[in-house]
């Protein structure tokens, strides 16, 4: 079989993207230095709303700081044994976990001691939500805590009686902002958060898009690093706008079929969160000319998408692409609160087969020759169902591999399996190990 | 043609040698600490034993965990695809293989051509391997090789959990206890490994004809319990043992 052999290169606003992150973990940390604010919240938390208090509000979101404590194994494991010294329960949420650990041994994953949020801002979909924060709040002492509930269902079912359900407790929530913190809400300040948001959380779609081009123009690995600063802040003007230019970047890697993998032959998708300090398994699907193009976690933790009128699945048009302008706050809330009712990730939480017809999707439209689905122990929330999925997509025809293990946990990882388990899937796929000197150009 | 196929196995390496396509020799030694060196004696013992010179070798082909390390093969192959050849090369009309050694227990689904269309493995625990028969064995103080014929003489159904090597034992202990004669608990371990076997078997979905291969399809209580649970008769090979070798051996570069 003939090895294709691809030109690669580096993305350009890589280190921008770093710079980023580390700005947003700087920031949250430093706010008190300038009289500003810190809050604590998930990745899903509608953080355009805190940002109507002004622009020296800076959160910390829980998922992806657990997620960078999981990349450093040591701290990771002070911070799990730290929680199960305390009595927690060792199968929770393996980020609740990591989280609550850095706050119990108050450090910081990047440098001192762990900065106290004053108020925390969080939604509740997933079981663990809600109960992260609460026991967080205790942990520090009792931090004011908001919890918004936005488990009504999937968007299609979605009524007006639902929506409204989500867009009341918004408006209490912005009043519960002002009372904590004694600062004016400034409507305007959330409208731009909101136009932010739907930018950034389309964009971010459109660039996933781009990757049903063969040879695919990112990998997943580099894609966490990316899609990350959307589960960051994906209501600044930061992020919205760092999209716009990586996406820009993705089109031209496109156009000049710049691939993420030199010898893309095998196109594969992953599910759920990896294991964090394991990344390098993806790494190792490259020896075989394999490439992991996304996933529905990497597409829909954050983007947002829509149907076309093609059939295909893409980016949503967001308000300002529709010429919507947002007048007044309940109309951003209301803007809001159905743009996110509608992520692809917030679906499955109602029923697996919502989940296996996306992932369907995936295989079919980014034209997947394989699935590797990782029964991740660390998160009840998002692998609830995949057995069912599993069965689905090989119902469709794709074949589909499984590996154990947690996303923050290293405890429950085993490498060598996991790499016995690829040689083999890759083996009954048709893939040796590609000897470099053997390929002609 | 001689073709050479090694299998490095968590507890015994096995190494067939096959004169165009034909079965000349074969030979086994525990894997040991020094797996390297081990396979590398093996080699040279099963060649002298089939009465061939190193220089007429065509192919070494290793497989098992251990695979890697025989660096003196010429192909390496995964114990998925090497139990999926054996299997059927020796039965077309199997699609289902069910390979239990001692540190894995895996179940493969194979197509008209014997080409994998699925597998699962059992994970970190080795509940649904030989290691976990030979654990219980130690703890009801019986040889390994009386244990099968032991569990056919019970007729009693005491479910264990099967998904934990280190909860059955303690219940294996708790049944001790309890004065539960040892052919109940001998067939009740077999009934618990069957059970976790079988999940693997539904999981990658049952096709007919189904073969047992690996060191474990010599404990006929297993397959007794095996057979209960699937509704099927199972076909065992001759050298069950061997069949991953003998696989891997087949497989041209």
């Amino acid at each position: 079989m003939k090895i294709p052999t691809y030109k690669t290169e580096q993305l350009k606003c890589w280190n921008k993207a770093k710079e980023i992150r580390n700005n947003f973990y700087k920031n949250y940390a430093n706010a008190h230095e300038n009289g500003g604010l810190r809050w604590a919240g998930g990745a899903w938390s509608f953080g355009a709303i805190p940002a109507g208090l002004g622009n020296d509000i800076f959160p910390i979101t829980g998922e992806p700081y657990a997620a960078s404590i999981a990349f450093d194994k040591e701290f990771s494991i002070r911070c799990l044994e730290a929680v199960e010294k305390k009595g927690y329960a060792r199968d929770l949420c393996s980020y609740m976990r990591n989280y609550w650990g850095s706050v119990i041994l108050d450090e910081y994953a990047f440098g001192g001691k762990f900065p106290k949020p004053d108020f925390m801002w969080q939604d509740h979909i997933c079981c663990s939500h809600a109960k992260w924060y609460q026991v967080a709040s205790d942990l520090e002492g009792g931090i004011p805590t908001f919890c918004i509930d936005v488990a009504v269902g999937p968007y299609m079912e979605v009524t007006d009686n639902r929506l409204e359900y989500v867009v009341n407790q918004m408006h209490e929530g912005i009043e519960w902002l002002e009372k904590t913190t004694g600062r004016k809400y400034d409507d305007e300040k959330l409208i731009e958060a909101v136009h932010n948001e739907c930018r950034s959380t389309s964009l971010w779609a459109e660039i996933c898009e781009l990757n049903k081009a063969v040879p695919a123009p990112l990998d997943e690995k580099s894609m966490y690093s990316l899609y990350v600063l959307g589960t960051l802040e994906k209501h600044s003007k930061v992020v919205a706008d760092f999209y716009q230019e990586l996406l820009d970047e993705v089109k031209y890697r496109v156009e000049n079929q710049i691939a993420a993998v030199k010898h893309e032959r095998c196109r594969l998708m992953s599910d759920t969160q990896p294991p964090w300090g394991f990344l390098k398994i993806f790494r190792y699907l490259e020896k075989f000319g394999a490439i992991s193009v996304g996933s529905l976690y990497t597409f829909g933790l954050i983007g947002v998408w829509e149907d076309k009128a093609d059939g295909t699945w893409g980016p949503r048009t967001t308000p300002q692409q529709k010429g919507i302008k947002i007048e007044n706050r309940d109309q951003a809330l209301r803007i809001l609160a159905d743009w996110n009712l509608s992520k692809p990730e917030w679906q499955h939480f109602y029923s697996p087969h919502l989940k296996s017809d996306m992932m369907t999707r995936i295989a079919k439209e980014w034209k997947l020759d394989g699935i590797m689905l990782h029964y991740n122990r660390g998160c009840e929330g998002l692998s609830v169902g995949i057995a069912e999925n599993r069965l689905a997509l090989i119902e469709q025809g794709f074949p589909v591999m499984t590996f154990e293990g947690n996303m923050g946990d290293e405890r429950e990882f085993d490498e060598a399996q996991t790499v016995s388990r690829i040689d083999s899937f890759m083996e009954t796929l048709g893939f040796d190990i590609i000897d470099e000197e053997k390929v002609t150009v | 043609m001689i073709q050479v196929g090694i299998d490095v196995g968590a507890k015994f390496i096995k190494a067939v040698v096959l004169r165009d396509g034909k079965l000349i020799a074969k030979d086994q030694t525990p894997s040991g600490f020094e797996g390297k060196e081990n396979a590398k004696k093996l080699y040279d013992q099963v060649l002298q034993k089939a009465g061939i010179s190193p220089d007429a070798v065509n192919s070494i082909n290793s497989t098992g965990s251990g695979r890697k390390v025989v660096d003196f093969a010429t192909k390496s192959i995964t114990d998925v695809t090497a139990a999926a050849r054996g299997a059927t090369s020796l039965f077309p009309e199997v699609h289902t293989v069910i390979d239990v050694g001692a540190e894995e227990g895996r179940s493969i689904r194979c197509n008209q051509d014997g080409k994998v269309v699925d597998f699962s493995i059992n994970e970190k625990c080795a509940a649904g391997a030989g290691a976990f028969t030979e654990a219980m064995a130690r703890a009801l103080e019986i040889p390994l090789e009386k244990f099968g014929d032991l569990s056919l003489k019970s007729t009693k159904e005491i479910p264990m959990n099967a998904q934990c090597a280190v909860f059955a034992e303690s219940e294996v202990v708790s049944l001790l206890h309890a004065k539960t004669p040892k052919e109940d608990i001998a067939k009740a371990i077999n009934d618990a490994v069957a059970s976790r076997i079988t999940s693997m078997v539904r999981k990658v979905g049952f096709e007919k004809e189904v073969a047992l291969i690996g060191g474990v399809a010599y404990n006929i209580g297993f397959i007794k319990s095996l057979e209960t649970d699937l509704k099927e008769k199972i076909i065992i090979p001759d050298g069950p043992e061997y069949v991953c070798a003998y696989g891997a051996a087949l497989i041209t570069n």
